[in-house]
C-alpha cells in the first residue's frame, strides 16, 4: 500500500506513511485528530469518550471505530466504508477501496484545506500589515489633525487677540482723534484768546506809549536837542520849499510821472517782446507756406475737400498779409486773422505729418516684410563679426593682464628691479611689450604646430600599417591575378574599398597616404609657414586643410578615374568629411587673421 | 591777492565810503577814516561814547556815529573836520539811527518805538513819525532816494505810509492785509513795494507806489513761512526764502510764481557743481620749504582753523551735512535765512539754516541749481561783488572764499596769531574787500577784473 502510495503521488508518500504507520500500530497523531475532531463533529460520542484520552482507535475497538468513521464519513457526504450489505443479515464487510478512496479525497481535502490555511495565514499577515500601515497612518493622521487643530486654535487665539488689538487700535484712534479735535479746539480759542489778549495788550501799550510819548514831549525837555556847528547846504543846492498844497500836488505829480515813465518802460519792453514773437511767427508762417506748398498738390490729388479749401484759404490769407504789411498794426486787428491762419496751417501740418509718419510706419511693416531674409542675414552677419571682435578683444585684454601681472610679478620683489625698471624708457617698455606679445603669438604658433606635427606622425604611423596591409593585399591580389586574370574591376573595388570604408577614420589614411607620396612639399611649406608666422598667421591648421582638401581632390580624381557604381558612396564620404573638415578649420583660421589686424 | 596789514576795530564797525574813496572804522569811541588806496588815516574824531553804529552818508560828506546807549547821535563831516553835530533824543531813547538817502536828514528811532525823528542838518526842522512798527525791516527807502516806506501800527492793524524824501510829505497811507508784518522792501526800480508777514503766515503783499495793491502771494499755509525776501537788481524777481527750506520767485508781471529752488541735503542732480572745502595736511618736506622760516615756525600749525583749506570738487551724487533744529524753540535754526542775488541777477545765492555749511548758488537764467559751496565751518555771511558775479563768503574762521563762475578758492588771511572773519565788505570797485574780525580788520586786495581768470587757478596766500 504504502509503494503504491509513493508511485501515485510522491508528495504525499510522507502523510500517507504516517497514515499507514497509524493504520498499521492504529495509532493516531493524537493531537491533530483530536482538533479535527472536535472542528468536525459537533456531537461527541459516548462511546468514543474515552477514546479522545487515550487513542482513537486501539485492537478492541477496531470495529467501532470503523463504524464511528463510516458513520462520521458518511454524515459528510462520503461513500460508506462498508460494503453493501448483500443481505440483511449478513455482516457489513469493510470496503479497503473506499476506506482509500475516502482517505485519499480526504488527505486531498486536508491538502486543500492546508494550502487554503497558508493562503489564509498570508493574507492574514497581510492584512495585518495592511492594518499596521492603516494604523499608523491612522495615527499620522491623527496626529495631524491634532496639530492643525492646535494650528486652528492657535491662529483663532492671535486672530481673536489681533481683533482685540485693532479694537483697542481704534479705539486708541478715535481717542486720539477725540483728543485732536479737543486740542484743535483749545488750539482755536487759544489762539482766539491769545488775539484778544494781544490786542488788549496792544493796546494797552498804545496806550501807554501814547503816555510815554506826551510825557516826553510834553516836558520841555532841553535835552532833545541838535546842537550843529552850523548848518549845511542841501545836497542838491536848493533851499528848502515849503510845505503846501502845491508841493503836495507836485509830489503827487512826480509819483505817477514815476510809475507812468515805470509802465512806459514795461511797455516797451513788452512790445520789443511782441514783436520779437511776431517775426518769430512770421518767419513760421512763411516756412510752413513754403514747407507746405510743394505738397499742396499730393492732398488735394487725394481729394482731401476740406484741407484743400484750408490751403486756398490760406493761401489767400498769405497774399493779403504779405501784400499789406498788417504786422504793424495794432495786434487786436491782426490777430484774430493770424492766428487763424496759423491754426489751419499747423493742424494742415499736422495732419500731413501724421499722414506720413502712417505712410512711414506702412512702409517699414511693408519693408520689414520684403527684406526680412536680407536684414536678418546682415543682422547675424554684423552680430557674428561683432562677437568676434569681442573675442579678439577678451584675449587681448587676457594676454594684456597677463603681461601686467607677469611685469607686476617679476617688479614687485626688489627695490633695486623696481629702481631699474624706473629706469627704463616708457617706449623701451612699450617696445618689449610689444615684443613680448610677438613672441608669445610665436610660441603659439609653434605649439599649435608641433601639435598639428604630432597628429600627422601619428597619422604616419597608421598610414604606413594601412600602407602595410595594402601592400599585402596587394600582393596577394596580384598574387592571385597571376593566378586569374579574370575580374581586374571587382579587384579595383576591392581594393578601394579596403582602405577608403566608409568612416573618417579610415579616410584619414589615405590623405596621409597622399601627403606620404610627397614628404618633399610639406617638409618644405612648413618652414615657409613658420617664417610666415612669425610675422603675421599662424596658417599651419589652413595648411592642414589645404593638404587634406588636395589630397581628397586627388582621391576624388581617382576615384573619378575608376567609375564604379559602388565608388560613389564612399567618395561621397569622403567629400562630406572634406567639407567637415574645411568648416572646422576655416573658423581658426579666420580667427588668428583677425587677432593679428587688431594687434 | 594781497593783504593790507590789520587794524584795529570795534563792534565790526568798518565801511567804506559810497564813493570808494575813503574807510572809515570805529576803535571803542574813536572814529577813523582812512584812504583806500594809501590806507593813511585821513581823519580821527572822537566821539563821546563807544560807537554802536555808523554810516556813511550817500554822497561820502558825513559819518554818522550812534551811541545807543545814550541816545545821542554824533555825526562828522569829511570836508570840514572842525564842523560837529550833535543830537541828543534826551529820555526818548534811541535804538536806531540811519541817514536819509539825500544825506542831510538823520532819522532816529527813538525806544519803544514811539516815534521816528528826522533831523535836518540843512534846517532846524524836526519832523516826527509817530507809531513806527518794530519790526525785522520796517523802513525801506527806494534806490532813487526819493520814496521811504515806514511800516506802522495803529488800532493793532498794519499801515504802511509812504513818504517823499526830499520834505517828508506823507505821499500815501494804506493798511495792509497782514497779521503782524514783518518787513517792507522797494523794488530797485522803486515802483513796487514788497510786504511780508511775520513767519507764523506765508504772505507776501505787492503795492505799487500810489499804494494800490497789485498782487498777494502765498505758498502754503499753517506753517512757519517767510524768513528772507530779497528783490533782483533788474526788479524782474522776487525771490522770497521760507522756513520750508525753499525759495520762491515770483515773477515781475503776474507775480506768480516761475519757479521754486529746494535746498535738499542730497544733490544728485550731475549738473550741479558741489565744491567742497577740505583740510589740506600741510606737505611734508616741500611744503616747509618755499615758506620762510621765520613765518612757518610762527605759525600755529595746531590750530585746525588755522591750517589751510582747499576746494575739491565732489562727486555729484553727495549728501551734506543737516542740522537738526530744535523743533519746540522760538526761531528753529531752518529754512532759507540769507539770499542775494548777483549785481547782474545772474546767480542767486543762497543759505538754508539747517545745511549751515553750504552755499547754494543758482542760475537765474537756467533756473536751475548751479553750484553749492560746502563749507568746513558754518557760513557766517555772504556778499556780492557789486561789479562782477563774485561772491565772497565767510565762516568765522581766518580764511576768505570766494567763488566766481570760473570756479572757487580758499585763501588764508596771513599774519600772526588768529584772524576769525566774522563780516566782509566789498568796496564798491570790487577791488578790494575789508575782513572783519573781532578786534581787528584788514583789506584784502583783488586782482584788477582781468586777470581775475588767472589768480582763480593758482592760490596764493602770502602778502
Amino acid at each position: 500500500m504504502g509503494d503504491w502510495m509513493t508511485v501515485t503521488d510522491p508528495g504525499l508518500s510522507a502523510e500517507s506513511q504516517n497514515i499507514s504507520l497509524y493504520t498499521s500500530e492504529t495509532k493516531m497523531s493524537p493531537s491533530s485528530l483530536y482538533s479535527q475532531q472536535v472542528l468536525c463533529s459537533s456531537i461527541p460520542l459516548s462511546k468514543n469518550v474515552h477514546s479522545f484520552f487515550s487513542a482513537f482507535c486501539t485492537e478492541e475497538n477496531i470495529e467501532q471505530s470503523i463504524s464511528y468513521l463510516d458513520q462520521e464519513l458518511t454524515t459528510f457526504g462520503f461513500p460508506s466504508l462498508y460494503e453493501e450489505p448483500k443481505s440483511k443479515e449478513a455482516k457489513k464487510e469493510l470496503n479497503i477501496v473506499a476506506v482509500l478512496n475516502c482517505m485519499n479525497e480526504l488527505l486531498v481535502l486536508q491538502r486543500k484545506n492546508l494550502l487554503a490555511q497558508e493562503n489564509v495565514e498570508t493574507q492574514n499577515l497581510k492584512l495585518g500589515s495592511d492594518m499596521d500601515h492603516l494604523q499608523s497612518c491612522y495615527a499620522k493622521l491623527k496626529e495631524q489633525l491634532e496639530a492643525s487643530r492646535r494650528e486652528i486654535i492657535g491662529l483663532q487665539e492671535r486672530d481673536r487677540q489681533l481683533q482685540c488689538k485693532n479694537r483697542n487700535l481704534h479705539q486708541l484712534l478715535k481717542n486720539e482723534k477725540d483728543e485732536v479735535q479737543k486740542l484743535q479746539n483749545i488750539i482755536a480759542s487759544r489762539a482766539t484768546q491769545y488775539n484778544h489778549d494781544m490786542k488788549r495788550k496792544e493796546r494797552e501799550y498804545n496806550k501807554l506809549k501814547e503816555r510815554l510819548h506826551q510825557l516826553v514831549m510834553n516836558k520841555k525837555d532841553k535835552k532833545i536837542a541838535m546842537d550843529v556847528l552850523n548848518y549845511v547846504g542841501r545836497a542838491d543846492g536848493k533851499r528848502g520849499s515849503w510845505r503846501t498844497g502845491k508841493t503836495e500836488a507836485r509830489n503827487e505829480d512826480e509819483m505817477y510821472k514815476i510809475l507812468l515813465n515805470d509802465y512806459e518802460y514795461r511797455q516797451k519792453q513788452i512790445l520789443m517782446e511782441n514783436a520779437e514773437l511776431k517775426k518769430v511767427l512770421q518767419q513760421m508762417k512763411k516756412e510752413m507756406i513754403s514747407l507746405l506748398s510743394p505738397q499742396k498738390k499730393t492732398p488735394r490729388e487725394r481729394a482731401d475737400e476740406s484741407t484743400g479749401a484750408v490751403i486756398s484759404d490760406v493761401e489767400e490769407d498769405g497774399g493779403e498779409l504779405s501784400r499789406e504789411s498788417m504786422w504793424d498794426l495794432s495786434c487786436e486787428t491782426v490777430r484774430e486773422q493770424l492766428t487763424n491762419s496759423i491754426r489751419k496751417q499747423w493742424r494742415i501740418l499736422k495732419s500731413h505729418v501724421e499722414k506720413l509718419d502712417n505712410q512711414v510706419s506702412k512702409v517699414n511693416l511693408e519693408g520689414f516684410n520684403d527684406e526680412d531674409v536680407i536684414s536678418r542675414q546682415d543682422h547675424e552677419q554684423e552680430t557674428e563679426k561683432l562677437e568676434l571682435e569681442i573675442q579678439q578683444c577678451k584675449e587681448m585684454i587676457k594676454t594684456q593682464q597677463q603681461l601686467l601681472q607677469q611685469q607686476l610679478a617679476t617688479a614687485c620683489d626688489d627695490d633695486t628691479t623696481s629702481l631699474l625698471r624706473d629706469c627704463y624708457l616708457l617706449e623701451e617698455k612699450e617696445r618689449l611689450k610689444e615684443e613680448w606679445s610677438l613672441f608669445k603669438e610665436q610660441k603659439k604658433n609653434f605649439e599649435r604646430e608641433r601639435r598639428s606635427f604630432t597628429e600627422a606622425a601619428i597619422r604616419l604611423g597608421l598610414e604606413r600599417k594601412a600602407f602595410e596591409e595594402e601592400r599585402a593585399s596587394w600582393l596577394k591580389q596580384q598574387f592571385l591575378n597571376m593566378t586569374t586574370f579574370d575580374h581586374p574591376n571587382s579587384e579595383n573595388v576591392k581594393l578601394f574599398s579596403a582602405f577608403s570604408g566608409s568612416s573618417d577614420q579610415d579616410n584619414l589614411p589615405v590623405h596621409s597616404k597622399q601627403r606620404q607620396k610627397k614628404p618633399p612639399s610639406t617638409s618644405n611649406g612648413s618652414p615657409v609657414c613658420t617664417s610666415k608666422m612669425t610675422k603675421s598667421l599662424p596658417a599651419s591648421p589652413t595648411l592642414d586643410s589645404c593638404q587634406t582638401r588636395s589630397c581628397v581632390s586627388e582621391h576624388s580624381s581617382v576615384s573619378v578615374l575608376t567609375v564604379t557604381p559602388e565608388e560613389m558612396k564612399p567618395d561621397q564620404v569622403g567629400r562630406e568629411c572634406t567639407s567637415q573638415t574645411w568648416s572646422v578649420v576655416s573658423r581658426p583660421g579666420a580667427q588668428p587673421g583677425c587677432s593679428v589686424d587688431a594687434l | 591777492m594781497n593783504f593790507s596789514e590789520v587794524f584795529k576795530l570795534s563792534s565790526l564797525l568798518c565801511k567804506f565810503s559810497p564813493d570808494g574813496k575813503y574807510l572809515a572804522s570805529c576803535v571803542q569811541y574813536r572814529l577813523v577814516v582812512r584812504d583806500v588806496s594809501t590806507l593813511q588815516i585821513l581823519q580821527l574824531y572822537t566821539c563821546l561814547d563807544q560807537v554802536q553804529h555808523m554810516e556813511w552818508s550817500a554822497d561820502s560828506l558825513f559819518i554818522l556815529c550812534a551811541m545807543y546807549k545814550r541816545g545821542l547821535v554824533q555825526v562828522w563831516s569829511l570836508e570840514q573836520p572842525e564842523w560837529h553835530c550833535k543830537i541828543d533824543e534826551g529820555s526818548a531813547g534811541l535804538v536806531a539811527s540811519c541817514w536819509s538817502p539825500d544825506g542831510r536828514h538823520i532819522l532816529n528811532t527813538t525806544e519803544f518805538h514811539l516815534r521816528v525823528t528826522v533831523w535836518s542838518l540843512c534846517t532846524k526842522s524836526v519832523s516826527y513819525i509817530k507809531y513806527p512798527k518794530a519790526c525785522q525791516q520796517g523802513m525801506a527807502f527806494t534806490r532813487d532816494g526819493r520814496y521811504m516806506a515806514l511800516a506802522e501800527r495803529r488800532d493793532c492793524k498794519d499801515f504802511v505810509s509812504i513818504f517823499v524824501c526830499s520834505d517828508w510829505q506823507l505821499l500815501r497811507h494804506f493798511d495792509t492785509d497782514t497779521q503782524d508784518l514783518a518787513g517792507v522792501e522797494w523794488a530797485p526800480n522803486g515802483c513796487v513795494l514788497a510786504v511780508w508777514d511775520s513767519c507764523l503766515e506765508y504772505k507776501v503783499l505787492l503795492y505799487s507806489l500810489d499804494g494800490r495793491l497789485l498782487s498777494v502771494y502765498s505758498a502754503y499755509e499753517w506753517s512757519l513761512g517767510i524768513k528772507s525776501v530779497a528783490w533782483s537788481p533788474s526788479s524782474q524777481f522776487l525771490a522770497i526764502g521760507s522756513y520750508d527750506g525753499k525759495v520762491r520767485l515770483l515773477n515781475h508781471v503776474t507775480w506768480k510764481m516761475t519757479t521754486e529752488f529746494g535746498h535738499p541735503a542730497a544733490i544728485s542732480n550731475p549738473k550741479t557743481v558741489v565744491y567742497r572745502e577740505v583740510e589740506k595736511s600741510p606737505p611734508p618736506g616741500l611744503g616747509h620749504l618755499s615758506l620762510p622760516p621765520s613765518r612757518a615756525g610762527a605759525r600755529p600749525l595746531t590750530n585746525a582753523a588755522a591750517s589751510e583749506s582747499k576746494y575739491e570738487v565732489a562727486s555729484v551724487p553727495i549728501s551734506l551735512q543737516t542740522l537738526k533744529p530744535a523743533a519746540d524753540r522760538a526761531n528753529p535754526r531752518m529754512g532759507v535765512g540769507m539770499l542775494a542775488f548777483s549785481p547782474d541777477s545772474y546767480f542767486l545765492a543762497t543759505r538754508n539754516d539747517n545745511i549751515p555749511n553750504a552755499v547754494w548758488v543758482w542760475d537765474i537764467q537756467k533756473l536751475r541749481l548751479f553750484v553749492v559751496l560746502e563749507q568746513l565751518c558754518p557760513v557766517r555771511s555772504f556778499q556780492w561783488d557789486p561789479q562782477q558775479p563774485r561772491l565772497a563768503i565767510c565762516t568765522g574762521g581766518n580764511k576768505v572764499y570766494l567763488w566766481s563762475p570760473a570756479g572757487c578758492v580758499s585763501v588764508q588771511v596771513p599774519g600772526e596769531g588768529d584772524f576769525p572773519v566774522l563780516a566782509l565788505c566789498w568796496h564798491s570797485s570790487g577791488d578790494s574787500l575789508a575782513l572783519l574780525g573781532k578786534d581787528h580788520f584788514c583789506l584784502c586786495f583783488l586782482e584788477t577784473s582781468k586777470d581775475v581768470g588767472a589768480a582763480f587757478g593758482r592760490r596764493d596766500s602770502c602778502t
